[in-house]
C-alpha cells in the first residue's frame, strides 16, 4: 500500500533519517521503535509527506508527486492532542470540514467517533480543559472521523500517566483491528509496539537498522543496539569451538554453551544475546532438557515492576529475570548461589562488531 | 481647577446640543482612522502570515524593519507622505494632499507595522506542530493558515486593537498630510490641539471625551471579539 525506497528525511537542510526499503501491507499495523531522537519521528512525518523527503515513496504502486492530495487519505495523531479552542464536537469534526462536509454529516461522523473512543459525553465541552487523555481521545476520534486510509500515530500515548496509556491502549488496538486500518506507529516503548504492531522497524541514530515481525525483532535483533534496545541484556563475546548439523558449541569465559543456531560465517568470535526473561533459576542443578546449566551467584538483585531482575556470575555475567512471587518463593538473596538454564535455542549469535 | 470645571461644563454643552463641529471631527475621525485599520487589517494580517509562518531570506531583516516601523514617529510619517502627495511629488497627480485619502495613507503607515508585527509575533509563537497536525488533516496551506490566525486570535485582535490605537489617537501625521480642514479633514486629536490653542477649553473637552468614548467601544467590541470562542466555519 505505501511502500518507500532509499528515503531520507529532512529537518531543514539537514538530513535526520533514512529507510533503506520499507513496505507497508493493506490493514498492516507498522511500529517504529527506536530510543529518544533516534528520527523515527522525522521518518513517519516524512511518509506521511508532512516534511521534506527525498527517495522513492509510492502509495498503492505510483509515485506519490501530490502531497496534499496523497494527505487527503491519510490521518496522524501527534504526542500532544493539538486540538483547536473549539468544542470537542468541532475538534472531532475539523478533518471532516477541511473536506468540505456538510455540517449535518460531519456532527454525526464526528460523535460517533467520539463515543467509539469513549468521550462522546464530552461533545459540547470546550477542548481546552479536557485531561491528557480526554484529549488525546478527542485527537484520535478527529483522525479516525476522515475515515483515513493510513493512520500516523506519532508517540500518541507517551505523554499520559500509566493507567491512562494502557486503557486507551487496549481501545485503540481493539478498534484499529475492527477497521482494519493500516497504521503506522512511532514509539519508544516495547510493550506499546507489541501490543498494537504487526512488524516492527527499529530506528536508530536516524537510520532504519531492522523491520520484521515483533518475534524476530525480540528473538533475533541484528545488531548488538537494537538487542540493547528491545532488552536483550545479555550480550556475550562468545568463542566459536566447532558446529555441527545440530549445535554450535561455544566457550564464554570458562563456560562452555550448547546452541542451536549456526555461527555468523566466517566470524568464529560472534556474540550471543540471550533475553533475560529465558534464563530459568533453580536452587539445585535439576533434570532437564535445557543444554546449559551453570552455577552461578546473586551479586545483584532490583526489583522492576512485576519481576526481579538477577544480575548473576556464572564465570560471565548473565541478567534474568524472574517473577517477584518466584524470588520471594525461592527467598533468593544476594550472595546465595543458584543454577541459571537456558535451552539450546534460546542464544541468538550476532556478528561481532569490529573497531 | 477653575479651567476644568468650566471645560467640563462647556463639553456637556457641546455634546448635548451636538455642536456640529464636535460631531463633525468625530465622524472624519472614525472614517479616517476606521479606513486605515481596516487597510492595515486586510493587508498587515497575510502579510504577517507570511512572515511568522513561513522560513525566507530576508525574513529577519524583514521583521526587523516591521518592528522599527511600529515605533515611528507620526511626524516623520507625515512628512514622508506629504513629499509624495505635494503637487509636485510622486503622487501629486492625485491631488490627495489635504484630503481623509491621504490622512488614510498616513495613517495606515503608522497601523499596518503594529498588525503586521504582531500577527507575525503571534503566529510565530503557535506550535509549528498544530500547521503540521492542520496540514496533515487534509488542510491547504492557506486553510491551515486561516484556522492558525483564527487560534491565535488572541494575540491577532490584541494586534488590530495595537493599530487602532496607534492611529486615533496620533496627530502630527494627519495635522500634516490632512492640512485640518474645518468639516473634512479636522478629525478628533487635530481639533483638540487647534481648540486647547485657542483657549476653547469647553470644546476641546467635548473631543477629548468623545475621543476616549469612541476609543473605549471600539476597544470593547475588539475585545468581546477576541475573548468570545469562534465556531469552526
Amino acid at each position: 500500500m505505501l511502500e518507500a525506497v532509499d528515503l531520507t528525511a529532512y529537518r531543514g537542510e539537514r538530513a535526520v533519517a533514512h529507510a533503506a526499503r520499507i513496505d507497508l501491507a493493506e490493514g498492516e499495523h507498522l511500529a517504529l521503535l527506536g530510543p529518544n531522537g533516534a528520527g523515527k519521528s522525522s521518518l513517519v512525518l516524512g511518509l506521511a509527506t508532512l516534511i521534506r523527503t527525498v527517495g522513492e515513496l509510492r502509495y498503492r504502486g505510483t509515485l506519490i508527486s501530490d502531497a496534499a492530495a496523497f494527505r487527503q487519505k491519510t490521518a496522524v495523531v501527534f504526542q500532544r492532542p493539538l486540538l483547536l479552542d473549539r468544542s470537542v464536537r468541532e475538534n472531532a469534526a475539523l478533518g471532516l470540514a477541511l473536506r468540505g462536509i456538510s455540517r449535518r454529516e460531519r456532527d454525526a461522523r464526528a460523535e460517533t467517533e467520539l463515543a467509539r473512543l469513549g468521550v462522546g459525553q464530552l461533545a459540547d465541552r470546550p477542548a481546552i480543559g479536557l485531561s491528557g487523555g480526554e484529549a488525546q481521545r478527542v485527537s484520535i476520534a478527529r483522525a479516525l472521523a476522515i475515515d483515513p486510509e493510513i493512520l500516523f500515530l506519532d508517540e500518541p500515548f507517551s505523554a499520559l500517566d500509566a493507567p491512562t496509556r494502557e486503557t486507551l491502549i487496549a481501545d485503540l488496538a481493539q478498534i484499529l483491528r475492527d477497521r482494519g486500518v493500516t497504521t503506522v506507529m512511532v514509539t519508544h516503548d516495547r510493550d506499546e509496539a507489541l501490543s498494537l504492531a504487526d512488524r516492527i522497524g527499529v530506528v536508530m541514530n536516524g537510520e532504519l537498522r531492522q523491520l520484521d515481525t515483533a518475534e524476530t525483532v525480540f528473538g533475533m535483533p541484528s545488531d548488538p543496539e537494537i538487542a540493547a534496545f528491545v532488552g536483550v541484556e545479555n550480550v556475550l563475546p562468545a568463542r566459536v569451538e566447532r558446529a555441527t548439523d545440530e549445535l554450535t558449541f561455544l566457550r564464554i569465559a570458562d563456560q562452555h554453551v550448547e546452541i542451536t543456531e549456526q555461527p555468523p560465517p566466517g566470524d568464529d568470535f560472534p556474540l550471543m544475546c540471550v533475553r533475560p526473561d529465558d534464563v530459568v533459576i533453580s536452587r539445585e542443578p535439576a533434570a532437564m532438557s535445557a543444554r546449559n546449566s551453570f552455577r552461578a551467584r546473586i551479586v545483584r538483585l532490583e526489583p522492576i515492576g512485576r519481576r526481579t531482575r538477577l544480575v548473576l556470575d556464572c564465570g560471565f555475567p548473565l541478567i534474568a529475570h524472574v517473577t517477584r512471587q518466584s524470588a520471594r518463593d525461592m527467598g533468593l538473596a544476594v550472595d546465595d548461589q543458584v543454577v541459571a538454564s537456558f535451552k539450546a535455542t534460546v542464544p541468538h549469535l550476532l556478528p561481532r562488531i569490529r573497531h | 481647577m477653575g479651567l476644568f470645571v468650566e471645560g467640563i461644563g462647556g463639553a456637556i454643552a457641546k455634546i448635548a446640543t451636538l455642536d456640529p463641529d464636535v460631531i463633525d471631527a468625530a465622524i472624519a475621525s472614525l472614517v479616517v482612522s476606521g479606513a486605515a485599520t481596516l487597510l492595515a487589517v486586510v493587508t498587515g494580517i497575510p502579510i504577517g502570515a507570511i512572515i511568522g509562518l513561513t522560513r525566507f531570506r530576508g525574513r529577519r531583516l524583514l521583521l526587523s524593519l516591521v518592528n522599527t516601523g511600529m515605533g515611528l514617529p507620526p511626524v516623520v510619517v507625515g512628512l514622508f507622505v506629504v513629499t509624495f502627495l505635494w503637487r509636485s511629488g510622486a503622487l501629486g497627480d492625485l491631488n490627495w494632499y489635504c484630503t481623509r485619502q491621504g490622512m488614510v495613507i498616513a495613517q495606515y503607515l503608522l497601523a499596518a507595522p503594529s498588525v503586521v508585527g504582531l500577527t507575525a509575533i503571534a503566529l510565530q509563537s503557535m506550535d509549528p506542530l498544530l500547521r503540521m497536525q492542520l496540514l496533515s488533516l487534509g488542510a491547504s496551506r492557506r486553510q491551515a493558515a486561516w484556522l492558525l490566525i483564527r487560534e491565535s486570535r488572541v494575540l491577532v485582535f490584541g494586534a488590530v486593537i495595537a493599530g487602532f490605537g496607534a492611529v486615533i489617537s496620533e496627530v502630527g501625521a494627519s495635522q500634516m498630510v490632512g492640512c485640518n480642514i474645518r468639516s473634512d479633514t479636522r478629525i478628533l486629536t487635530t481639533a483638540i490641539t487647534l481648540e486647547t490653542s485657542k483657549g476653547e477649553f469647553g470644546t476641546a473637552y467635548a473631543l477629548a471625551f468623545i475621543l476616549l468614548a469612541i476609543i473605549f467601544a471600539i476597544t470593547a467590541f475588539f475585545t468581546y471579539a477576541q475573548q468570545r470562542r469562534p465556531h469552526l466555519w
